[in-house]
């Protein structure tokens, strides 16, 4: 895949990872021998090496990159690959079955549960059914009927979270696009079963909270979490939508920059060369995290579950007063 | 009247002498009248002519719906440590300085308290003029704190929005401002504190889709821009234009999203009628 612009040392890197890659298939190709075997086996270490070295160092907009990779894990995978009879259940009772938002009952290593998230399509037929993954008012509202349902049976709530945003479009508007969302995350605050939020990929604004209020919140590692997308921030702020990588420096949106400010409590590793290398392995690494968070929350009285989601969100904020600082998860 | 529609300073013939006007006179944005300053203020600044709603600052909002305009501020020198270090085409920082020297807030909104009609209530104003009235940090946290204040006071809470949405320059932050307020008024709703939201032009992104749009009542300025995604991104999703009218106050009422559009002159007697029904 591409990923941007080569501007700086990992680009020079990943000059070399190619220049490494087609030697290997080179001396592959030659008649085998302990010489070559040899020099294959020293160029593969230094390839593997390399790779995680530009991994590990690319780029806030490179990030955003993968996060959109085609062949990125979607919601729907990771459903399938962690959760066990699954049955999706639709619509929200009020308007119409939204395909962007997609849910039901399910079981986690045994525990029923429900598990819901936004769906992106593969190909151009499913993305226009699923909306690119942008929910509409009724997406909301049938996500928020589902954990009411939660709660009514005491079961755990797992939300994924992989949207560019909330669909902007008019009946979105006519039907309460802000209500929706803004329901959800009154409703989420205090809905007396845990909550886990996990961003998979992108997380676009109101319309990624609108169902990522937890107890938990987890990043996968090139997922991102913005308050807004790179581009239109570029578009707004420096009436410039080029300036996009400019501004997905500075929104500071990466896994890792949320964990250090405290907004997300963990970051989930995915395979090397990112999720869409190998959906199975992501899976697992999220199936993981999510085993050992529900363990925990499940040990805890639903009062104080309840308390310190309220504070869990109550304490984010940077703020100077004038008798002193008011800093939470943040650097001074 | 057509000398006026020239955009240059309308000039006045007094006997024989012209008297530069610059400052007197001012162009309804909608009906294109130009009314003198005077009046329109006397008028809370609505137009006579069409009743266009002009902006207007957080300061005389609170004081046109205060008894004689007076209310005790809250959590005044709150202001933003700019996290990020944010820079786009100038700094954060040197932003909110120049903000601060134009409005004299430290941030878009003041928290208050005092009484209306002799009844108790907190309201929070948002300032438009600072950053596009935007969310971040320091708006989430006035916000809250009003919101604690009245569950411990039982004080009716009254949020007057005029904002673009979320804070961009304070990133993820800005946006679990919405979590955290709307956190706060569930508490509010279960402790059955009455709420009133008022959507003034533009109620826009983050903040309609967090605490304006859960007031036990919502109530909009007649006129007012209000959604949840501005109209140029639509614009540009749906590539087509957008009918006339839509996202504005009447739109929003015709759809259900709103409980009353009341005229700035009837704001006051509105709420006055609103508290007596949750027992003030
Ligand atoms: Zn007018």
């Amino acid at each position: 895949m591409r990923l941007g612009p080569v501007t700086d040392d990992t680009g020079i890197q990943r000059e070399e990872v190619n220049l490494l890659e087609k030697q290997i298939e080179e001396i592959s190709r030659l008649i085998p021998n302990a010489h070559t075997a040899m020099d294959l086996e020293r160029l593969r270490k230094r390839l593997e090496k390399l790779r995680k070295e530009v991994f590990s160092k690319l780029t806030p907009w490179q990030r955003i990159q993968l996060s959109r990779h085609p062949q990125r894990p979607y919601v729907q995978d990771f459903i399938d690959l962690i959760f066990q009879n699954y049955v999706e259940l639709h619509g929200d009772r009020r308007f119409k079955d939204d395909p962007a938002m997609i849910g039901g009952m399910a079981t986690f290593h045994g525990e029923p549960c429900i598990v819901l998230g936004t769906q992106k399509g593969r190909d151009t037929k499913q993305k226009l059914h699923r909306n690119f993954g942008m929910p509409q008012p009724e997406g909301y509202r049938k996500a928020m009927r589902l954990m009411k349902l939660a709660e009514k049976f005491s079961r755990p709530v797992f939300t994924f979270i992989d949207t560019a945003g909330a669909y902007p479009g008019i009946g979105a508007e006519e039907r309460g696009q802000a209500e929706a969302i803004a329901y959800n995350l009154r409703e989420m605050a205090r809905l007396t079963v845990p909550i886990i939020a996990t961003i998979t990929g992108e997380g676009g604004s109101g319309g990624a909270l609108g169902i990522g209020v937890g107890d938990r919140v987890f990043m996968l590692e090139y997922a991102y979490y913005s308050v807004i997308s790179p581009e239109g921030c570029a578009a707004i702020l420096w009436k410039d939508q080029e300036k996009a990588e400019e501004a997905a420096n500075a929104l500071k949106i990466t896994s890792q920059d949320l964990k250090a400010i405290g907004l997300v409590d963990d970051v989930i590793p995915e395979p090397e060369g990112g999720a869409h290398t190998d959906h199975k392995l992501a899976a697992t690494l999220v199936d993981q995290r999510l085993q050992r968070a529900l363990a925990e929350l499940k040990a805890i009285p639903v009062q104080k579950l309840l308390e310190s989601r309220y504070s869990r969100f109550r304490l984010m904020g940077c703020i100077a007063e004038s008798n002193g600082t008011f800093q939470t998860g943040s650097e001074a | 009247m057509t000398w006026f529609k020239k955009e240059k300073t309308p000039i006045i013939q007094l006997g024989d002498r012209t008297v530069r006007t610059e400052g007197l006179w001012i162009k309804c944005e909608r009906c294109k009248q130009i009314i003198w300053k005077k009046d329109l203020e006397s008028n809370l600044n609505v137009c006579p002519a069409c009743n266009f709603h002009f902006k207007i600052s957080a300061k005389e909002r609170l004081e046109q719906l205060f008894d004689r305009g007076e209310f005790r501020e809250y959590d005044k020198g709150l202001h933003s440590t700019d996290p990020l270090h944010f820079v786009d085409k100038k700094p954060y920082k040197g932003r909110l300085k120049e903000m601060h020297s134009t409005t004299g807030l430290w941030d878009a909104i003041i928290s208050a308290e005092g009484k209306i009609s002799g009844k108790p209530a907190s309201i929070c104003a948002m300032e438009v003029a600072f950053i596009s009235g935007s969310m971040g940090s320091v708006v989430g946290e006035k916000i809250t704190r009003a919101i604690e204040r009245c569950l411990k006071n039982k004080f009716p809470l009254i949020i007057i929005s005029c904002s673009g949405g979320a804070r961009m320059q304070e990133g993820t932050l800005s946006l679990m401002q919405m979590a955290k307020i709307t956190g706060a008024l569930a508490r509010l709703d279960e402790a059955r504190v009455p709420y009133i939201s008022v959507m003034t032009d533009p109620t826009t992104g983050g903040v309609t889709a967090s605490f304006a749009m859960l007031g036990d009542l919502n109530m909009a300025e007649p006129g007012a821009l209000i959604g949840f995604a501005g109209p140029r991104v639509i614009e540009q999703t749906i590539r087509q234009k957008l009918p006339s009218g839509f996202q504005r106050s009447e739109f929003l009422l015709e759809h259900g999203m709103l409980d009353a559009i009341v005229h700035r002159r009837e704001m006051r007697d509105y709420l006055t009628k609103a508290l007596d029904f949750f027992g003030y």
